[in-house]
């Protein structure tokens, strides 16, 4: 194997899980991995280091970043189209930020397309608050005479203090930012947000930017939240959702959480995004009930009962009907004259098929079991592992005290927990992806790979939990185990991900 | 602010009544509401008389007031405990009071559905807007967008069934 080599000369390859994979924004990144690590002096290097199979390029974008994205692409587009930008930013909005088509459109049918997008044809004059004689408020019903009023370009006039309570009821109570009507009964009209600006105070105004942020990454099809709990990045990755049979995009955001950009689960690598629905959704069916039960037992012959043979003879007597019949050939038992308990009927055809559609049952039960026990296996161990995590510290902490070796001396454990976990997860998913692999040649080469790893794992987890007095003199032999798990995990995960690619696997069900 | 306008609703609504519905507060509490509605002579609700509760939110008009039948009534949009899906009610309310009949007609923006339709005749409050609006109603179900999906089910298989069963219904509980 090429790879092999490249790999086992990649010396910053052991660092591959610190998660700095993704950081094309350098200062994000050294923000957060100054937080995490210390400062570790080879971060830099890794970003340097070749593209894996198995990974993909991605931005991390902080809320600032999204907005100055917005902001510029309005300034470009009504520097275009000659509009005032809260006006553009209306029509991008509504062409749910697609420039070219927008354009295009404007282009073709400028009255329709800002009809559509909810603006007028007006664009003159400066938004501002006045007071109008003999004006009566459709809101409030008020008509004093010093009532400051503002109406959009549309000419719906309301006084500012209801403008301002209807924006806040949008903003605040219906979460509306990008699509808030004019106040006047069917008026389509959109609120700009230089209106907006005019009429509202500035928590209300920080609100709306928000909200139009949201609706911004929720329209952009390279872009998505990092799921992790009150992170509030988002990740821009340009990997485009029908190649997410082919490719497993797997991104980092800068809260160190990595997850998969198709189905913002949790990093599932390797299998891609519509493998691990099937298989999540097989897991928590219960279907496999279904299956046991066909497995296990039979239907009586006259009224379908459920029966599940527990001992006795092959003479059945259905406890819901009374039928009698032959377990084995499903026949009448007065038929059997007197061969009793022994059924030696000629073997109808539908009863053979019977039996062969048990078997296949059976079978199919057992492979899955073998699959999902794997599965469920690796997932308890890294429910546990996360109790290991705590564990690790204190034990660093206790081999300081008795061996005398310095904080950074005894990072390798750290390194080692968080191999462990890595690996882990990714194991965990082998077993998804297998369960749906034909049988060949790959399969097997895939089978042995997992096996190495997985025997690296084991044996790793088992140094791991020696006492904390053999640590000291294991030191050699966990960071070697340490390196040798990684290195494993990403020649297992480099190939899938290039079978993947070139769509050599064959899977016995449709993707 | 909310009770000024519901001041204003009732005097316009006392100035000028729509013809087969009426409405006004419950005792001295201007929030709370009972309403009456003539079943439509071309519905299988005719003849009947049906009453409704409409309560008005402290933060009126900006958000919409809940209006509830407390007659019961076998409609496809409407369910036992009397509430109504009518889109007036949730996401196309609107706090403007009301439109002059002029302005309507030149108005560049098309009446959404039906429903919206019924506003057309309505020059004049909210309430009365709404009580036309679930008229309306009656004689036309929606059963595209159910509340009964039982109700709406007989409607669109078996029509007479279904207006044997509303005129039934209003015989027994709204004459």
């Amino acid at each position: 194997m090429d790879s092999d080599d490249d790999f086992m000369t990649d010396a910053s390859s052991q660092e591959d899980f610190l998660g700095t994979q993704g950081s094309d924004d350098e200062s994000l990144g050294d923000d957060f991995a100054d937080d995490l690590d210390g400062g570790f002096p080879y971060d830099k290097d890794i970003e340097k280091t070749a593209k894996r199979p198995y990974e993909v390029e991605f931005k991390i974008l902080s809320p600032a970043d999204i907005e100055m994205e917005q902001t510029q692409q309005m300034n470009e587009v009504s520097s275009i189209l000659g509009l005032p930008p809260e006006s553009v930013a209306i029509l991008l909005r509504f062409a749910r930020w697609n420039r070219e088509k927008l354009i295009e459109s404007y282009m073709d049918h400028p009255a329709e397309t800002l009809e559509e997008a909810g603006l007028g044809h007006n664009f003159e004059g400066t938004p501002r608050t006045e007071v109008v004689p003999g004006f009566m408020c459709e809101i409030c019903c008020d008509d004093g005479g010093s009532l400051q009023t503002y109406a959009m370009l549309c000419g719906h006039r309301f006084c500012v203090e209801c403008f301002e309570r209807y924006l806040a009821q949008k903003i605040r109570e219906e979460g509306e930012a990008a699509r808030i009507q004019c106040p006047q009964d069917n008026c389509h009209r959109i609120v700009d947000s230089k209106s907006l600006g005019l009429l509202v105070t500035s928590d209300l105004t920080s609100r709306y930017q928000t909200l139009l942020t949201r609706t911004y990454v929720d329209d952009k099809e390279n872009l998505k939240w990092c799921p992790a709990p009150n992170c509030e990045y988002a990740v821009d990755c340009a990997v485009k959702p029908r190649d997410f049979n082919k490719i497993v995009p797997t991104v980092q955001c800068a809260c160190k959480l990595s997850f998969c950009f198709g189905c913002t689960m949790n990093d599932h690598q390797p299998p891609p995004c519509s493998l691990v629905k099937m298989w999540l959704k097989k897991c928590e069916d219960d279907s496999e009930t279904a299956n046991w039960i066909s497995a296990n037992t039979k239907e009586c012959p006259k009224c379908h009962s459920t029966i599940e043979k527990n001992g006795g003879c092959n003479h059945m007597t259905c406890r819901k009907c009374k039928h009698e019949f032959c377990w084995m050939c499903m026949g009448l038992w007065s038929e059997h004259g007197t061969s009793w308990y022994n059924c030696n009927r000629y073997e109808e055809r539908s009863g053979s098929d019977a039996r062969d559609a048990q078997a296949r049952s059976r079978q199919s039960l057992e492979r899955y079991l073998h699959y999902y026990n794997r599965y469920a296996n690796h997932e308890q161990s890294a429910k546990l592992d996360k109790d290991l995590y705590l564990k690790t510290e204190k034990k660093m902490t206790s081999l300081q005290s008795q061996s005398g070796l310095s904080w950074i001396e005894v990072q390798f454990l750290h390194t080692a927990s968080q191999a462990l976990q890595q690996c882990r997860q990714t194991l965990k998913w082998t077993y998804a992806f297998a369960f749906y692999l034909s049988r060949n040649n790959l399969t097997e080469i895939f089978e042995d790979n997992q096996k190495d790893l997985e025997l690296a794992v084991e044996s790793l987890s088992e140094m791991f939990e020696k006492p904390v007095s053999d640590l000291a003199k294991l030191k050699v032999d966990i960071l070697d185990k340490t390196s040798y798990c990684n290195k494993r995990r990403v020649i297992l995960l480099s190939d899938t991900a290039d079978n993947l690619k070139n769509g050599v696997w064959s899977f016995n069900v449709d993707l | 602010m909310a009770l000024k306008r519901i001041n204003k609703e009732l005097a316009d609504l006392g100035r000028d009544p729509p013809s087969s519905c009426s409405a006004g507060p419950i005792g001295d509490d201007l929030f709370h509401w009972q309403a009456t509605i003539m079943g439509p002579g071309d519905s299988p609700y005719s003849g009947g008389v049906f009453f409704l509760a409409i309560h008005f939110p402290t933060d009126y008009p900006f958000k919409p007031p809940k209006v509830n039948f407390t007659t019961r009534i076998y409609h496809p949009n409407i369910n036992s405990n009397g509430s109504i899906c009518l889109d007036i009610l949730r996401d196309q309310w609107s706090p403007a009071l009301t439109i002059s009949k002029g302005e309507w007609d030149n108005a560049h923006c098309m009446p959404q559905n039906k429903y919206t339709l019924a506003r057309k005749f309505a020059q004049l409050t909210m309430v009365s807007q709404v009580l036309l609006s679930i008229c309306s109603m009656l004689t036309d179900p929606n059963p595209d967008d159910p509340l009964v999906p039982e109700i709406a089910h007989v409607y669109k298989t078996d029509r007479p069934r279904y207006e044997a069963t509303a005129r039934e219904w209003t015989r027994k509980y709204a004459i």
